[in-house]
């Protein structure tokens, strides 16, 4: 009888809450949804997009590759295919990728409902998206980016360069880094105040960890590109000459605001993908991560040491032998908190039950990659020897098993690994496996040769080679190494197009894991959770099995145990270190403001390229309007009555 | 389980460090402070790369934009006392008065700015220096204008009376940008137009 009560008041409370939080059906509603979890799918799907792209285009180049003297591809054809190669990957695809994670997980984990910003997400969703077709917009016409994507000038200059080329790269750049610190800031609010009560800094997720430190780093390093990229267009087009050495300009002063932004991006791009290791490969390994705490610590140390590291990149640019060494050893001493890491995924590995799995494999193969990637690092951080590489295909091999070990693997693992909490259903994990190896197998034979390549002195960034230097067939090995790697990629989408159609159901936690996200159904409600959780522990659902003490966090279902404020779209606010609710959180509604702001972003940013002072003075009126419309003040009750655990 | 719970009344969205738009606002602060960082830091590494003297004129005239330090630092005292007024007395009135004087002091801080900047004989595309000064002290009177342009947003609703008991944050807020422009603006000025008179 009083069950029978009690699912009806519970069934009530999810259907209030759905009406309050659900997006509108239709046109209107794709354009104006602000839900952190659609957003977020939105981001995995662009930023996989991008990675087909910049993957067809390493394709093609491979092809150009395969032979000596091959004439598939001009000179300039080539210029460009590589520079749209790296910049699609390092910013259209590495960073939004992981941010398409945390947008989707985060307030999941946290036991919240939705981002701190919700609206800003939105916006930071659609800048992206612009963003990344205005970096194409001049594709078609032959005329993209051709100075590589660190765009050295003078090479990148007028003199050199004279197409709307590096005109498109220069404000395409400082277009996606609003898309970027916007972003940013969103988590770090996030994380800081949109927590369930009990959530405290000491039970976050690595992921979290990574991601937020990743976003702190973003916040700081952005500008510094935007302002290298803003001097490079005014030199272009306004005649000043912040790197034209005729004026008294510095061609260095590029190269170092951009690698004090560079660098730290690297980690950007790999900290929040190492964070997706620590979470979830435990999980295969049936036990918690070995060393939460030096992980995490790691992971904030390795950023910080990741701001002092960035003259690496500019060994063989003639700087003093003083600066060489402190930045040499910098980036030695940065080894350490990565080999903390490695350690206690080592160790969770080898103390635990494994269960091998595909994303399980993913993270394994994640390992060995990210120890190649770390030696051949290692190696270049002494000045002696990077002399003899920069520039050189060994630094390919380098940044590619960096990279793709670092964040692609890890990626890849950790779709496989939360697909079923997105769309209820899991992968198949025959395919998976045979994804897995394929994609491994066609890496190694891809990249590794590359080391070999570089160190006989093949020069990267040169269309073709002669056949004397005697690198025909490894050349060969590296471009059949490719379209394996490509055919796994394509296995993925394979088993994601016939998972999402027949795969098995998901139910709310397949792999048995510990964190929050896997509480709530697959896929979760729009709201997340019925009533907001109270975390006792660092792993919430698995608190029965380890017995660390003796509280325990309560998850409710939709009864009235807990904090439900359904009585608008709202959610708590903690306090920053001790996830202690202090405010209710009034969450805005669905609003077409992000799309709209962001497509006169657009224009600006092509009345910039034009130079069309009409069309930039017309869209920064109409932006102003659009901001003042956004954050005109709303009225509210002043104080909220909610329940609290006691 | 409803024996585990108490009731308590919490405050909606919050004042100060306890709303989330306040961490917003720190971090667009953050964010700006570091690209005024690397402003001043090609500022000063394009001028230690110079063979001849930085700035290669002689040092800026100080004769307009000293008086211009100070009106910008008056604004700040100005718009910290309406915001002081409106919170003890919820007085509209004086609000929406040094909001006005707030706006009338950046608006002439802009115009003595320009003038300073037409009576230099340098152009944007005269030499590196040129180049960095004006890029300097241009990216600071944007963020000049837009602070204007929020405090006329803020003039505006507060007319309309859109500012009634709980809604302190938008001027709070704003205040608080207005004061991070004027902070920068010291930084800017020392670094622009005082040390070169010593160099």
């Amino acid at each position: 009888m009083t069950i029978g009560v009690d699912q009806r008041a519970a069934a009530d409370t999810r259907q209030t809450l759905l009406d309050i939080w659900e997006t509108e059906p239709g046109l209107y509603g794709w354009l104006a949804t602000v839900d952190h979890k659609t957003i977020g799918i939105r981001y995995l799907c662009t930023a996989f997009f991008f990675l087909i792209i910049g993957g067809v285009e390493a394709l093609v180049m491979r092809v150009q590759l395969a032979q000596p003297d091959l004439k598939v591809l001009s000179p300039d054809a080539y210029n460009q295919l590589f520079s749209m190669h790296g910049t699609t990957m390092m910013f259209l695809y590495a960073l939004p990728m992981l941010s398409g994670f945390s947008n989707y997980l985060w307030p999941l984990m946290l036991g919240s409902r939705d981002m701190a910003f919700p609206r800003l997400n939105a916006l930071s969703y659609w800048v992206f998206l612009f963003a990344g077709i205005f970096l194409y917009v001049s594709f078609p016409l032959g005329q993209a980016p051709n100075a590589g994507w660190f765009s050295y000038v003078p090479n990148a200059s007028l003199a050199y360069d004279p197409g709307i080329n590096m005109d498109v790269f220069a404000l395409g750049l400082i277009f996606l880094g609003i898309s970027t610190v916007v972003g940013s800031a969103n988590f770090i609010v996030t994380l800081l105040r949109c927590r369930a009560p009990g959530m405290s800094v000491n039970r976050l997720p690595i992921l979290v960890w990574g991601t937020l430190t990743a976003s702190v780093a973003n916040l700081l390093a952005v500008p510094a590109v935007s302002l290298a990229c803003a001097m490079l267009w005014l030199d272009r087009r306004y005649g000043t000459h912040f790197f034209e050495v005729t004026g008294g300009g510095q061609p260095l002063l590029w190269q170092h605001l951009f690698w004090v932004f560079g660098h730290p991006w690297v980690y950007a791009l790999v900290l929040p993908a190492m964070g997706i290791v620590s979470d979830a490969l435990p999980v295969f390994c049936r036990r918690t991560l070995v060393g939460y705490t030096l992980v995490a610590i790691s992971t904030v140390s390795t950023m910080v040491l990741g701001f002092g590291v960035w003259v690496h990149h500019m060994f063989a640019t003639g700087l003093p032998v003083m600066s060489l060494s402190f930045f040499s050893a910098a980036s030695f001493v940065i080894a350490i908190p990565s080999a903390i890491a490695m350690f206690a995924w080592i160790a969770t590995i080898w103390t635990g039950k494994l269960q091998v799995t595909t994303p399980f494999l993913f993270f394994a193969g994640f390992i060995m990659l990210f120890v190649i990637g770390g030696v051949s690092g290692f190696m270049t951080a002494s000045v002696a020897l990077d002399w003899q590489l920069t520039d050189t295909y060994f630094i390919v091999a380098h940044l590619h098993y960096v990279l793709l070990g670092i964040n692609v693997f890890p990626v890849i693992g950790g779709l496989h690994f939360w697909f079923p909490k997105m769309s209820g259903r899991i992968l198949d994990d025959r395919l998976g496996k045979w994804t897995f190896w394929t994609m491994f197998v066609g890496f190694n034979a891809a990249f590794f040769p590359m080391h070999i390549t570089g160190l006989m002195g093949l020069p990267r960034r040169i269309y073709t080679y002669p056949a004397a230097m005697g690198v025909g067939w490894l050349n060969l090995v590296s471009t059949i190494g490719a379209f394996v790697f490509a055919v796994g990629v394509l296995l993925f989408l394979i088993n994601v197009a016939k998972s999402l159609r027949a795969g098995q159901a998901a139910g709310n936690n397949p792999w048995d894991a510990p964190t929050l996200e896997w509480a709530t159904t697959s896929p979760p409600p729009v709201y997340n959770f019925a009533t907001i959780p109270q975390v006792a522990s660092r792993y919430p659902l698995w608190e029965d099995r380890l017995n660390e003490g003796e509280d325990r966090s309560v998850i409710g279902e939709a009864a009235r145990d807990g904090m439900v404020l359904d009585r608008d779209k709202e959610t708590i606010g903690v306090t920053p270190l001790d996830a202690e609710p202090n405010v209710v959180l009034k969450m805005p509604g669905d609003s077409v403001l992000p799309f709209l702001l962001s497509v006169g972003m657009l224009v600006l940013s092509f009345g910039l390229l034009l130079q069309a002072i009409w069309l930039v003075a017309a869209a920064a009126v109409c932006e102003f309007v659009l901001l003042a419309l956004w954050l005109a003040p709303m009225p509210h009750d002043a104080v909220e009555k909610v329940e609290i655990y006691d | 389980m409803t024996d585990l719970t108490q009731e308590q009344f919490l405050p909606v969205g919050g004042t100060g460090t306890v709303s989330t738009a306040w961490w917003g606002m720190v971090c667009l602060i953050a964010t700006e402070a570091i690209l005024f960082v690397y402003l001043i830091f090609s500022y000063i590494y394009l001028g230690s790369q110079q063979s001849g003297p930085w700035p290669p004129n002689g040092p800026p005239s100080l004769r307009l934009v000293v008086p211009n330090t100070v009106i910008l630092l008056a604004s700040s005292v100005v718009v910290a006392w309406g915001q002081r007024q409106f919170r003890r007395t919820g007085n509209t009135p004086l609000l929406a008065l040094a909001l006005a004087g707030t706006i009338v002091l950046g608006a002439t801080f802009i115009a003595m700015q320009v003038v300073e900047w037409s009576g230099k004989g340098i152009a944007l595309s005269t030499n590196s220096y040129s180049s960095a000064f004006f890029l300097l002290t241009g990216v600071h009177m944007a963020h000049v204008a837009v602070g204007v342009l929020i405090l006329a947003m803020l003039l505006i609703w507060t007319i309309m009376g859109r500012f009634r008991g709980v809604h302190h944050e938008h001027i709070a807020l704003g205040a608080l940008y207005w004061h991070f422009v004027d902070a920068v603006w010291l930084v800017v000025f020392i670094t622009a137009y005082l040390v070169p008179q010593f160099s």
